[in-house]
């Protein structure tokens, strides 16, 4: 990034948050990057505070309780019928959910 | 209003039960409420008259054929957060992306509530996705604390402690990832219980962050909230996070508590979580209840929990790591909102969740996506969770000191609507004091402290206990609760004020 476009607080800049924006697939405007640019930088600039605790030999955790994985007899159980899982589809046809064009004209 | 939406969950189940009053009276009574007064709270995104007065009679019809209640909760009416999926009414969590779906399936605390023949009122207002402190990052607009109409209820789950402090409903559902459930129960003087992670099945809760999520019981005693817990709680196959063991007897623990005997008790008083930055009236309270717990035998000690000062920084990187996640959901095909804006999907996707979600839902989706971005993992994501594993080890070297551990339940009593809406750190800051027992999976609740002598506003008493320890938690809840109220002379939900036209 250049100097130009980093932000008072250096942590984020309204590029990165634009790019990011693009990788989460939201349409943000330029009036929401202009916001949300010196909010997450703020923001950011606050949850690096992490970083001040030494935590080198500390194993992760992700999750609270110490998990297994769980198994479950291969057995069939009633589930969802076609018609309830298209019932919320913004659109639905012949049974299935119907989609936008997914690949572009040269693919 | 009505007497009957004076009464606790206890009494009105009485009443229903010896065939004095109803299910259809009661359910009819906090409708009437509802209809009266909601208009000025919000605490409702929507209301199923006609399904509760049905459940309502079913009720009625069962105990007029002498067959024994389905439950100790069995006609008395609930709010349910709008988080958790139910066939018969809209599930919105809050947010335009969702509006008017209708989930082809009940959540298990759902299914759990209808066969404990619980009348589900309808379904409450909430931050979006349950991201915020204050309801007012729902898409459908603020609900308004009853204590104060320019004031906030708390948040995520503000909506459905407001029903309570208004007397709209006896009991709620809410869920807690960070404090959810707590802090709106310390901002409307109400109970709200946290349950260990795993306690209470997560199947059709919209997720925020699954490690993090859990819903419980909310109430205006302890007693009430203990009778609610051991309704939805216990293991569920539907979810693989669900603890296989047997539920805590809080009911049994509550009575017991109400007793008011807590020798042999130790309460550890959490250093880090005390003194500066909370109000004087805040900190006036936790130590008057302190007082309050040594009169009933308990012994007070000051435990140190170092690394709860970054709790804070740590959650709202995993939180948003997992949202981002979690929300990608949000495609536009196979349910929810689809903004046709743009040829390819990929374009449809964007426009819909640019148009579907809220600001607040924006900023914690972008910066998940930031902390788990490749180069800055390590940093972000991968140091959050070993400083989670300190919270953790904090917890356990103190609750080897102390049964339980005792905190405000936040930093403030409830804010002006409109306050901290446009500053997101502020906001978080609401959640110092709740954030700790969510990363750690532990249980904790919030009941309520008095009211702050500077604005009249209620406080909250946070206690935390060990994972499955809630037995020990409602014990020690019900004891001050009881020793508060015969300290006042009348139970603390007759200090609630009407709602002001």
């Amino acid at each position: 990034m250049s100097p130009e476009s980093s932000s008072a607080g250096g942590a984020i800049t309204r590029d990165e948050v634009a790019h990011l924006a693009r990788l989460s697939r939201l349409a943000v405007t330029d009036a929401e990057l202009d916001v949300f640019a010196g909010q997450l930088d703020v923001i950011l600039g606050a949850v690096a505070r992490v970083g001040e605790v030494a935590a080198e030999d500390i194993p992760p955790t992700s999750h609270a309780v110490p998990l297994e994985n769980v198994f479950r007899p291969d057995e069939l159980r009633p589930g969802l019928t076609q018609e309830q899982a298209l019932s919320g589809a913004p659109a639905a046809e012949d049974g299935r959910f119907r989609v936008p064009q997914i690949l572009g004209e040269e693919q | 209003m009505s007497e009957l939406t004076r009464l606790t969950a206890a009494e009105l189940a009485q009443k229903i039960h010896s065939r004095e009053v109803s299910a259809v009276e009661a359910a009819q009574a906090h409708l009437d409420r509802i209809a009266a007064v909601d208009e000025r709270v919000h605490a409702f995104l929507h209301v199923g008259a006609e399904a509760a007065l049905a459940s309502a009679a079913l009720v009625d019809e069962s105990l007029d054929a002498d067959t024994p209640p389905a439950s100790p909760l069995a006609g008395v009416p609930l709010a349910l957060k709008d988080v958790l999926t139910t066939t018969d009414m809209p599930t919105t969590v809050g947010s335009r992306i969702l509006e008017g779906w209708r989930p082809p399936y009940d959540a298990t605390v759902t299914a759990k509530l209808r066969a404990a023949g619980v009348t589900i009122l309808g379904k409450t207002n909430m931050d979006e996705f349950a991201m915020g402190s204050s309801t007012e990052y729902s898409a459908y607009g603020p609900t308004h604390n009853p204590w104060n109409l320019d004031r906030i209820p708390g948040g995520s789950g503000g909506g459905s402690a407001a029903a309570l402090a208004a007397f709209e409903a006896p009991l709620a559902i809410g869920t807690d990832t960070g404090g959810s459930i707590r802090q709106p129960a310390a901002m409307t003087g109400t109970v709200g219980v946290k349950p260990t992670y795993g306690g209470v099945s997560r199947y059709g809760l919209v997720a925020c962050a699954s490690s993090l999520d859990q819903a419980g019981p909310c109430a205006r005693t302890v007693l009430d909230a203990a009778l609610l817990h051991e309704v939805i709680a216990g293991h569920d196959p539907l979810d693989s996070t669900s603890i296989d063991a047997p539920v805590p007897a809080v009911v049994e623990a509550a009575r017991r508590g109400a007793e008011g005997d807590l020798h042999g008790l130790r309460v550890g008083v959490v250093r880090e979580l005390t003194g500066e930055g909370y109000q004087a009236g805040v900190q006036e309270n936790f130590d008057a209840a302190l007082r309050e717990l040594e009169k009933l035998g308990a012994e007070v000690v000051e435990v140190s929990a170092p690394h709860f000062q970054y709790g804070l920084a740590a959650y709202y990187l995993i939180l948003p790591s997992e949202v981002s996640s979690n929300l990608a959901r949000f495609d536009a095909m196979r349910y929810g909102l689809r903004v046709d804006k743009g040829a390819s999907a990929e374009e449809v996707m964007a426009a819909t969740r640019e148009a579907g979600f809220g600001p607040e839902v924006k900023r914690r989706i972008i910066l998940g996506t930031y902390a788990l971005s490749s180069g800055y993992y390590d940093a972000y994501y991968g140091q959050a969770q070993k400083v989670r594993t300190l919270i953790s080890r904090d917890f356990a070297a103190a609750f080897e000191q102390a049964d339980v551990l005792v905190s405000p339940t936040a930093p403030t009593t409830a804010f002006p609507i409109g306050d901290k809406v446009d500053d997101p750190l502020a906001m978080y800051l609401n959640d110092l004091a709740t954030i700790p027992t969510n990363l750690a999976g532990t249980t904790a609740m919030s009941v309520p402290s008095g009211v702050a002598a500077e604005d009249g506003l209620p406080t909250g008493l946070q206690i935390m206990a060990p994972a499955l320890g809630e037995a020990v938690m409602y014990r020690v809840g019900a004891a001050y609760e009881a020793a508060r109220d015969a300290a006042d002379g009348s139970p603390f939900a007759t200090r609630i004020p009407e709602v002001k036209r």
